[in-house]
């Protein structure tokens, strides 16, 4: 009922009837062609540089970036880094790349593999994608990484592989669609930098409602 | 919540008195329009993108019923449910339908405009369903029974006092005036809230027809806990927020989180496509999108259609100096500011929202600063011309307007009536170069004196060859 | 007939504000119109640009000041004005006019000759020797539709730049709306009186001796805001001091004589 009044005043707004199948495919080719609106220069650089700029933006945005050469010193690289901050327990996201990581660098800290709880601290994932242009991760939900890992704890880590950085958006949403075709996945969570708030008095704080630090594990692989 | 708006005047007043909203408003000033600015310049393209996002609004609102049935299709695909709503109430009765089937105690809700629209919250409470707002500046007006000023700052009009006043009445905690350990606190307050909840409402800055995405924009990761964590995610949104494909989207996010906040991009766009997937381990598993029209589908094919474009950044409040002098709740409903001014006339009816596309100096700024370029002093003229025409300008206006008008279309006697004002006003200022207080003026010498005329009329004294 | 290139024959259009309050912004306009080389008339038949009326929702009315303005001033080669506001009007009466309409036609015509002053001398004409000279320091207001409509920005500060012995200093917010409006300072004097009080606290802590500007309903709406306070600033527009014309006391100042005798 609603639905067809809605249509209805959009059309005799538009001063058309229901378009035909023809007119509709017209105007629908717009999404089988998914072009590119402008995209920033900035966006448009060279791998290298774009790895630097993805470094720059996402410091810029709060995040805290430690390179390493392989994935193998993921395990170390969080250990150290949970140990500074006193903290037992990670809880991680099960992908086979991070599961067939060696953990035993962690020690007393436990890695658990399951959703996130309401008094987590440390969480692990991995990433999509990174984005240039603003220091952007991109993380998509499955069964392996549930969306509360990025969420619900203090801190959020990351892995982030330094060929999986893009310039654009534009190129993760290319991605996206090679490995999943047209359906997306879930949910995809655009990430850049911690949580935050200036609700009281204009005055940014970190840390609102997500995490309130987030590390990004750079592989230059 | 209740209409204020015919009331504007006097709400305006009684904002320029109050001491604290002063105060809180000068935070306005120095933060947004700064931010933006530097935003802006950082990106040269910005201009450029604003041509294509008025572009790209219009080519959608052009073909609004095709993106909006494609996208519908889209979200029914990937398993999710899409409920058309004509009108505020169709939507406060679908919301509590869905909240009622899965027997709905408490609803965490994000930051979401349209439902403050539709007056959700207190549409819920009356049902006995309790919603709870995240959103930290939301979370602050709730405890206080208050209302949104702004649009993405909806606690902008208080200060530091009043939040802590808040926070110890309700969370029995000892004061604190450190904004950090106030944000704290509503943290951890709400964590249990997040996890307890059977539902969990957001709104949604856009709706991609492509693939049947919702996308939230948030900087506190509320929204994102909202619609994790409860069984049932309800996105209530607009008919107009519809795009084409995530190229298409991803052009609005480039202006969008620049001309609000002045961010480089806010650090939550989340994506959510249906309910969760098979082997998923958390994720809702129940996802409905109401979308509500509530008078913008009459707005197709008018003089209001561009108000459609609008996306919500706020640009134009942050920038508005009548905004900036009486704040968001002068303006008496939901919408304040000149995206208000000329959207709310069209909710309320311009009987009742007539003051608002008034109580503007036409000064542009908003325009100037808008991601969109909706001409919104033109759309404010259209709603005074809207109101001219059915005889709602007050008659006095209306009276001088006609007066003043059979002179301006008779050039001799235009010259005879400057002539005679002319020396009317150069007699009552005698030598003093000005006047203090002038009869029927009181508008302008309650607060200012008027500058008398320095001679004689210039066509006078051109006339007369003293050049 | 003049040569349109050389001695371009222009209207004045003299603004309702300059007429009745402040001929001598008119007669510096003609002024300087003449120093570049213009030949000046002054059509009997314009009245206002019908902005009240505009502003009100009043579009029948406007239309009928639209189409007498429009044929006043048909013929001359350009028409100039001492005011971004009434010059943007001029060009808005393309807006009252339905495509087809043969006044439409006629509207875009004017809308392509109609100048503010100082973007005319700037932009059009080219012309920026000014024989000036005016001592102490101004401040310069940029008035909304002039900076917004018509982009008046750089013009009179270029100009200002020749005045001898001038020294500009900028203030705070110099682009934000005073709070004139036309009728909203009637209609909402308490916001406007928020908005003026913001801007004459920017003038006065720009430290300059005197507020410069384009629009005569803006600076009438400052100066009485800055007299009403008693600030120590006076108010000019700005063809006064480009045209060398500062003789006559400022805006909303007495006569400096009649009030030593007083």
């Amino acid at each position: 009922m609603s639905k067809a009044e809605i249509l209805g005043n959009i059309r005799r707004g538009l001063g058309r009837s229901e378009p035909t199948d023809g007119e509709r495919q017209r105007v629908l080719s717009r999404l089988q062609a998914k072009a590119d609106n402008l995209i920033p220069k900035r966006a448009q650089l060279p791998h290298a540089e774009q790895v630097e700029l993805f470094k720059s933006m996402a410091l810029e945005a709060a995040a805290e970036i430690i390179e390493l050469d392989q994935i193998e010193q993921v395990p170390a690289a969080c250990a150290r880094w949970l140990t500074e901050n006193q903290l037992n327990e990670l809880v991680s996201a099960s992908d086979e790349a991070l599961n067939q990581l060696d953990w035993s660098p962690l020690g007393e800290i436990q890695r658990v593999q399951r959703v996130a709880q309401a008094g987590d601290m440390a969480s692990l994932t991995t990433s999509f994608a990174g984005i240039a242009e603003t220091g952007t991760l991109m993380l998509h939900s499955r069964s392996e990484s549930p969306t509360t890992l990025n969420f619900l704890p203090d801190i959020h880590m990351v892995v982030l592989q330094r060929s999986t950085i893009v310039g654009p958006y534009e190129d993760a949403w290319k991605k996206l669609r090679a490995v999943h075709g047209e359906k997306m996945p879930r949910t995809v969570n655009m990430i850049t930098g911690p949580s935050r708030s200036a609700d009281i008095e204009q005055r940014l704080q970190m840390g609102a409602h997500g995490p309130r630090t987030l590390v990004i594990l750079l592989i230059n692989d | 919540m209740q209409i204020k708006s015919p009331d504007f005047k006097k709400n305006a007043r009684i904002a320029l008195q109050d001491v604290g909203l002063q105060k809180a408003l000068g935070n306005l000033k120095a933060g947004f329009p700064v931010k933006r600015s530097i935003a802006v310049d950082r990106m040269p393209e910005f201009e450029d993108l604003r041509d294509e996002a008025r572009d790209l609004k219009n080519h959608i609102l052009g073909n609004l019923d095709i993106y909006l049935e494609q996208f519908e299709s889209k979200v029914i695909e990937n398993g999710g449910h899409v409920h058309w709503c004509r009108t505020a109430e169709d939507a406060q009765k679908k919301i509590l339908e869905i909240c009622q089937e899965v027997d709905a105690k408490t609803v965490t809700k994000g930051k979401s405009m349209v439902s403050e629209e539709i007056n959700l919250n207190e549409y819920l409470e009356a049902n006995g369903v309790q919603p709870i707002e995240t959103d930290l500046g939301e979370y602050i007006l709730q405890l206080r029974e208050d209302h949104p000023s702004h649009i993405i700052a909806p606690a902008i009009h208080l200060n530091l006092e009043d939040v802590s006043e808040a926070f110890h009445k309700h969370h029995k905690r000892p004061k604190s005036d450190d904004p950090a350990v106030l944000m704290q606190e509503a943290r951890e307050m709400l964590r249990k809230k997040f996890v307890a909840a059977d539902v969990g409402i957001t709104g949604a800055n856009f709706c991609v027809a492509e693939t049947g995405s919702t996308i939230i924009v948030t900087n506190e990761g509320n929204g994102d806990l909202t619609q994790t964590l409860p069984k049932t995610h309800i996105v209530v949104t607009s008919i107009e927020k519809v795009v084409p494909t995530l190229e298409d989207m991803t052009l609005f996010l480039r202006l969008l989180a620049r001309s609000a906040t002045g961010q480089e991009f806010t650090v939550y766009n989340t994506l959510s496509t249906g309910p969760r997937r098979e082997g998923d381990q958390d994720g809702p598993e129940n996802f409905h999108v109401v979308l509500v029209d509530n008078g913008r589908s009459e707005m197709v094919g008018t003089e209001f259609q561009d108000m459609l474009r609008c996306i919500r950044c706020s640009a134009c409040m942050n920038h508005c100096p009548v905004y900036g002098s009486v704040g968001g709740h002068a303006y008496g409903w939901v919408y304040p500011g000149p995206m208000g001014s000329v959207l709310t006339p069209q909710m309320i009816g311009i009987e009742k929202g007539g003051n608002l596309p008034n109580a503007s100096t036409f000064c542009g700024k908003c325009e100037s600063v808008c991601p969109v370029r909706i001409p919104l002093p033109k759309l404010m003229r259209h709603w005074r011309e809207n109101e001219f025409e059915k005889h709602l300008t007050p008659s006095a206006a209306r009276y001088g307007l006609a007066g003043w008008a059979f002179f301006a279309k008779r050039p001799t006697m235009y010259r005879m009536l400057s002539k005679t004002s002319n020396w009317f006003l150069r007699t009552m200022a005698g030598k003093k170069g000005k006047i203090s207080k002038l009869p029927l003026a009181g508008g302008w010498t309650d607060f200012r004196d008027m500058p008398a005329p320095s001679g004689k009329t210039f066509m006078q004294q051109w006339k007369e060859g003293q050049r | 007939m003049p040569n349109a290139e050389h001695h371009p024959r222009v209207g004045l259009f003299v603004t309702c504000l300059a007429d009745m309050f402040r001929p001598s912004v008119a007669f510096a306009t003609v002024r300087l119109l003449e120093q570049a080389g213009c030949i000046v008339e002054v059509p009997e038949a314009q009245t206002c640009c019908g902005q009240p009326a505009y502003n009100s929702g009043d579009k029948k009315t406007t239309q009928e000041i639209a189409r007498q303005t429009i044929a006043a001033f048909e013929g001359f080669d350009y028409v100039v004005g001492p005011s971004g506001s009434c010059i943007g009007m001029l060009h808005y009466y393309v807006d009252l006019f339905e495509a087809g309409d043969s006044w439409k036609q006629r509207a875009e015509d004017l809308k392509a000759r109609a100048f503010e002053i100082t973007s005319f001398l700037i932009d059009v004409v080219g012309f920026d020797k000014i024989s000036a000279s005016f001592e102490g320091s101004v401040t310069y207001h940029d008035s909304c539709s002039g900076l917004r409509q018509l982009g008046v920005k750089q013009q009179p500060r270029t100009l200002l730049g020749k005045v001898e012995n001038l020294e500009l200093k900028e203030m705070e917010e110099a682009e934000t709306c005073c709070g004139f409006g036309g009728t909203f300072c009637v209609k909402y004097p308490d916001i406007s009186n928020r908005m003026v009080s913001n801007k004459t606290e920017y003038i006065s802590n720009s430290g300059a001796r005197t507020l410069v500007g384009g629009d005569l309903g803006c600076l009438l709406n400052m100066a009485g805001k800055l007299k009403r306070e008693g600030k120590e600033v006076e108010a000019r527009h700005v063809v006064e001091i480009l045209a060398g014309m500062c003789d006559e006391p400022a805006i909303g100042e007495a006569d400096y004589d009649l009030a030593k005798q007083l």
